[in-house]
């Protein structure tokens, strides 16, 4: 396609890229402009600083049975401006959603509504105690109940166990499920095979071989999808449960995602749907409909709980007839108008698996997701799912002349490339990627999913203005004609170099690792804070 | 659609570049039985941020907040005070809506928090090193058995009846389903459980928990020994951080693995979640550690810098093998577990816990004081557990609908042992008052 921005706007440089590669002139403190150049704690402390102010305790004899503390611990004092200056430093030197396009494909970084975060605050929410009596908790089982009653309808499914802390805690306590509906069949020692494709989440096999399955992968056609036949060849009276992601991995709906479940439940198995990319979906399409037994829900993603930096996140699991009686303690039940939290030691007639978590759950995901879902209601979601869509195909079809699709036809919510348009240009999808963070982009999941050489994986999300998506595609077109060049490799070798930081090198953490800071760290070379202290 | 930034015109455009006449006709994988012609039914549309904001009024106003009531609840959750700075802190962009630091160029702010934090938590527990967080105690917990499983290459956990019952219920169920051997102990309401001659030559691990679920301060240094010369490992729980501010750390006792709930320093109760579960071992074993783990190195320019670590154990490189399933942990709890702690510093934070130890030590002597109750402790930290003369469920019912959170009766958590029926749990921290200890007194004395 052709960009056509409009540069009046002040949106785009469009001017020649500058692919020198020389170091910027240093400065006395390190420091460029707004990247300030940031201590730890560690060697900012000062004894005799605090950054709060509490009341000198009673004196009291003390019952720690002669187990009181001696020594220091070593935790270094600072004043409140002083953390408030080195959180806020450290911040600068993130990417975030809040900054821009963020296409970490998988991990669907869409826009965090502040309402979420302010409703989860309120008192009478964010300040219940889990062990309250429940008859002082009952507007918070309601307000499970309500987001539980949710994800039921969304995915048509019967059940759901809203206890797990994420998507891969989510995946243990369906496959716990699956094993605890084998074992109630007297087939858990027989089915002892879990199949996935090779272009599964890491946390799939993970998930299946902590509970004794033994992984055996089933291949891919040349479209990305299972292989049907390969599939029934593999399905036997040994196999417990296929792990399917659905879109898949590559970014593509499962076309025969009918007949796969057919198989599998004739085989006598259970199919286990990751649900991590039900943002493509929602609103839709039921994954029950679509024959699942069971699938996690990441609320970080498809429900915009915030990333957090790496979580926290919730992974309730929907989960089929077949499998609703295994459900882990605790779920909400109403008898009445009076709601009840299912606890050990409560009468059930099911038998559940066991408890995944201390208490109920993540409640402040909760608390956020369900803000999210009634912010878009049945139709805002559908259109979620469109606009995801709809957005990928877009950057899809922006960048197939310039790029290399890794598979023909529309895409899901997910673009999928790989690096055969880098073929001996001296890039590497690596050195593309660390381009884009020049460009002031963070970059898409790289290497991911295996099955694609060099796999350039984007996720848009639904929340882009399609300015910035055409900003977006423009910045990857002009980095991709670079590349083509073959006369940028040693420029694309040293991005980024506008970056907080440049590559960091990643074999050496590894081989001596330090992770943690200790008094005898020498603060590195040419500290200006020492030379100002000398 | 207030978060939908694309127009009917934008999208009619896109479609013209992908060349497709509709949106349904990207979804036409998707087999025409599944496709819904309309949206989901039985929902309600989209609402106004007054609205969604009014919804979530009315379900807190269902509930009794624990800052409008005299509160004394614990039991593996503490109601402390949070400064401003925290939450301020952790609701910057830069940081609430980032992800994990797969591209550390870009993410030194969360690498570095990390690194302090793993920094921060091995001090507090005396240990080598500590990882970049877990989802919570209780899962782990788990972790650590399994971890100890895999280093000892044994099947069988001994658990402690000083464990918190879920985080029980928590390794038992991992132990159902992963297949090793959970040998719990009964419960330990009155802190006089020796475990050492239950150790024998196929024990992975030993789970004790400091202070106990009933408040009991032990040293675990014997333990730790009997542990030692039978080739296991000492696994040691704290579901109360801010203890480690006046009480003798695990490492010390000779702890191989610690586990905390973290939730006490930074972290709201919030209804039980989302916490944070810190984890710390000695240096010989973090090859087999579970969790993200955050180490120092330098750039290309050999400017100090943080990357994602020892990856080869995680399930994206790993897979099958990897050594837990988790990716996502608690960053964003873990950043205001960072930011609390660097602003008590060593001074504030032994400080808050002396703290709580006096103002537990006078609810003690309080309550205790009144006709037929009897405190179980002879050590505590800011919890500790009282016999009652009658059922302790229907008292703290009671004392609810005097709107008074009068701690927690232990046969909420241990349904099965008629022998806990009378036990309360009662908590203190920095935040009870003079007026909430007299409110509880006062409603004891008509409820006993």
């Amino acid at each position: 396609m052709v960009q056509s921005l409009d540069r009046s706007q002040g949106r785009i440089g469009g001017g020649a890229a500058d692919t020198t590669a020389g170091p910027a002139p240093a400065t006395f403190t390190g420091n460029r402009a707004l990247q300030i150049e940031e201590s730890l704690i560690f060697e900012m402390g000062q004894p005799g600083r605090c950054g709060v102010d509490l009341p000198e305790p009673p004196k009291v004899k003390d019952r720690l049975n002669g187990l009181r503390r001696s020594g220091d611990i070593g935790l270094p004092g600072l004043s409140e401006p002083q953390v408030v200056q080195h959180y806020t430093r450290l911040s600068q030197k993130n990417y975030a959603i809040d900054m821009g396009v963020y296409p970490l494909g998988s991990c669907t970084m869409k826009h965090n509504p502040r309402i979420n975060e302010k409703v989860a605050r309120l008192a009478g929410i964010g300040d219940l105690h889990p062990l309250q009596p429940v008859s002082t908790v009952q507007g918070a089982l309601e307000l499970i109940d309500r987001l539980a009653h949710w994800l039921k309808t969304l995915t048509g499914m019967p059940a759901v166990a809203m206890s797990p802390a994420a998507g891969a805690h989510g995946e243990m306590c369906g496959m716990m499920a699956i094993a605890a509906a084998l074992e109630a069949r007297g087939e858990r020692a027989q089915r002892k095979v879990v199949l996935a494709p090779e272009s599964a989440h890491g946390t799939n096999p993970a998930t299946a071989a902590a509970l004794g399955f033994t992984v055996k992968p089933i291949p891919a056609n040349d479209r990305g999808r299972v292989d049907l036949g390969a599939l029934k060849a593999a399905l036997g009276s040994d196999v417990a449960a296929i792990m399917l992601t659905n879109p898949n991995t590559c970014g593509l709906f499962e076309s025969e995602i009918v007949e796969i479940s057919q198989a599998v439940h004739e085989a006598g198995a259970f199919f286990y749907c990751d649900g991590a990319n039900f943002n493509a979906i929602v609103g839709k399409v039921r994954p029950g409909d679509l024959g699942v037994d069971c699938m996690h829900i990441n609320l970080h993603k498809t429900f915009s709980t915030p990333h957090g930096g790496g979580g926290p996140g919730a992974g309730p699991v929907v989960l089929s007839a077949a499998l609703a009686p295994y459900a882990p303690y605790p779920w909400i039940v109403k008898d009445g108008e009076t709601w009840r939290i299912a606890e050990e030691g409560t009468k059930a007639d099911s038998q559940p698996l066991g408890r995944l978590k201390a208490f109920h759950g993540q409640m402040g995901m909760f608390t956020r997701a369900l803000a999210y879902i009634m912010s878009h209601g049945a139709d805002g979601l559908k259109q979620v799912a469109e606009d995801a869509v709809l957005s990928a195909n877009y950057v899809m079809a922006s960048l197939k002349d310039v790029m290399s699709p890794a598979f023909e036809g529309p895409c899901m919510h997910e673009a999928l490339f790989d690096d055969g348009f880098l073929k001996d240009t001296g890039v590497s999808t690596l050195d593309f990627a660390k381009a884009m963070i020049d460009e002031g982009y963070h970059p898409m999941t790289m290497y991911f999913p295996l099955v694609v050489h060099g796999a350039m994986l984007i996720e848009p999300t639904e929340s882009q203005a399609k300015e910035d998506l055409d900003l977006f595609i423009a910045a990857l077109r002009s980095l991709a004609e670079r590349a083509s060049s073959g006369t940028a490799a040693e420029a694309f070798k040293a991005a980024p170099r506008f970056a907080p930081r440049r590559r960091l090198d990643e074999t050496l953490a590894a081989r001596k690792p330090v992770l943690r800071w200790r008094p005898s760290n020498n603060p590195p070379e040419g500290d200006p804070m020492k030379q100002a202290a000398d | 659609m207030r978060y939908l930034p694309l127009t009917d015109g934008d999208r009619r455009a896109m479609l013209a570049v992908i060349g497709a006449r509709s949106v349904d006709e990207l979804f036409k994988d998707v087999p025409a039985s599944a496709r819904l012609a309309a949206k989901v039914g039985g929902l309600p549309d989209h609402q106004g941020e007054l609205e969604v904001e009014r919804a979530f009024q009315a379900y807190a106003a269902k509930n009794l907040s624990p800052s409008t009531a005299p509160f004394f609840i614990g039991a593996g959750a503490y109601r402390h005070h949070v400064p401003s700075t925290v939450d301020y802190m952790i609701q910057r962009g830069e940081f609430l809506t980032s992800y994990t630091p797969y591209q550390p160029e870009i993410t030194q702010g969360t690498l570095q928090y990390l690194f302090e934090f793993q920094t921060q938590v091995s001090l507090l527990t005396g240990m080598e090193v500590a990882n970049a967080s877990m989802y919570d105690g209780s899962t782990g917990a788990s972790e650590a058995v399994l971890m100890a499983n895999r280093i000892t290459r044994r099947h069988k956990a001994l658990i402690s009846g000083g464990l918190h019952p879920h985080y029980r219920r928590v390794i038992e169920t991992a132990a159902r389903w992963e297949g090793f051997n959970a040998a719990c102990a009964k419960p330990d309401a009155e802190g006089l459980e020796d475990l050492i001659a239950q150790v024998d030559k196929e024990t992975s691990c030993v789970v004790v928990q400091n202070p106990s679920f009933f408040g009991h301060v032990r040293d675990f240094a014997k333990l730790a020994a009997a542990c030692h010369a039978a080739g296991a490992l000492l696994i040691v729980v704290v579901t109360e951080v801010i203890s480690l501010g006046l009480i003798k750390p695990p490492g010390d006792m000779g702890a191989d693995i610690v586990v905390c709930e973290g939730q006490s320093i930074g972290n709201g109760l919030g209804f039980g979640g989302p916490y944070v579960g810190l984890f710390a071992t000695r240096d010989k074993y973090v090859r087999q550690m579970p969790g993200r783990l955050v180490g120092e190195t330098v750039d290309a320019d050999g400017k100090r810098g943080f990357v994602l670590t020892l990856s080869t154990r995680e399930q994206h490189i790993r897979r099958e093998k990897a050594t837990s399933n988790i990716c996502t942990n608690a960053g964003l709890c873990a950043l205001a577990f960072t930011v609390h702690l660097t602003l008590l510093g060593e001074a504030g934070f032994t400080r808050l816990a002396a703290l709580n130890h006096a103002k537990a030590c006078e609810l003690a002597d309080r309550v205790s004081s009144l006709p037929g109750v009897k405190l179980l402790n002879d050590s505590f930290f800011n919890e500790f557990t009282l016999r009652l003369p009658k059922p302790a469920a229907a008292v703290v019912e009671a004392m609810a609908n005097r709107r008074i959170l009068a701690g927690v009766p232990v046969s909420r958590l241990i349904p099965d042992d008629p022998t806990v029926d009378n036990l309360l749990l009662l908590a203190a921290t920095e935040t009870a008052t003079e007026h909430g200890m007299a409110a509880l007194i006062a409603g004891l004395k008509e409820v006993l």
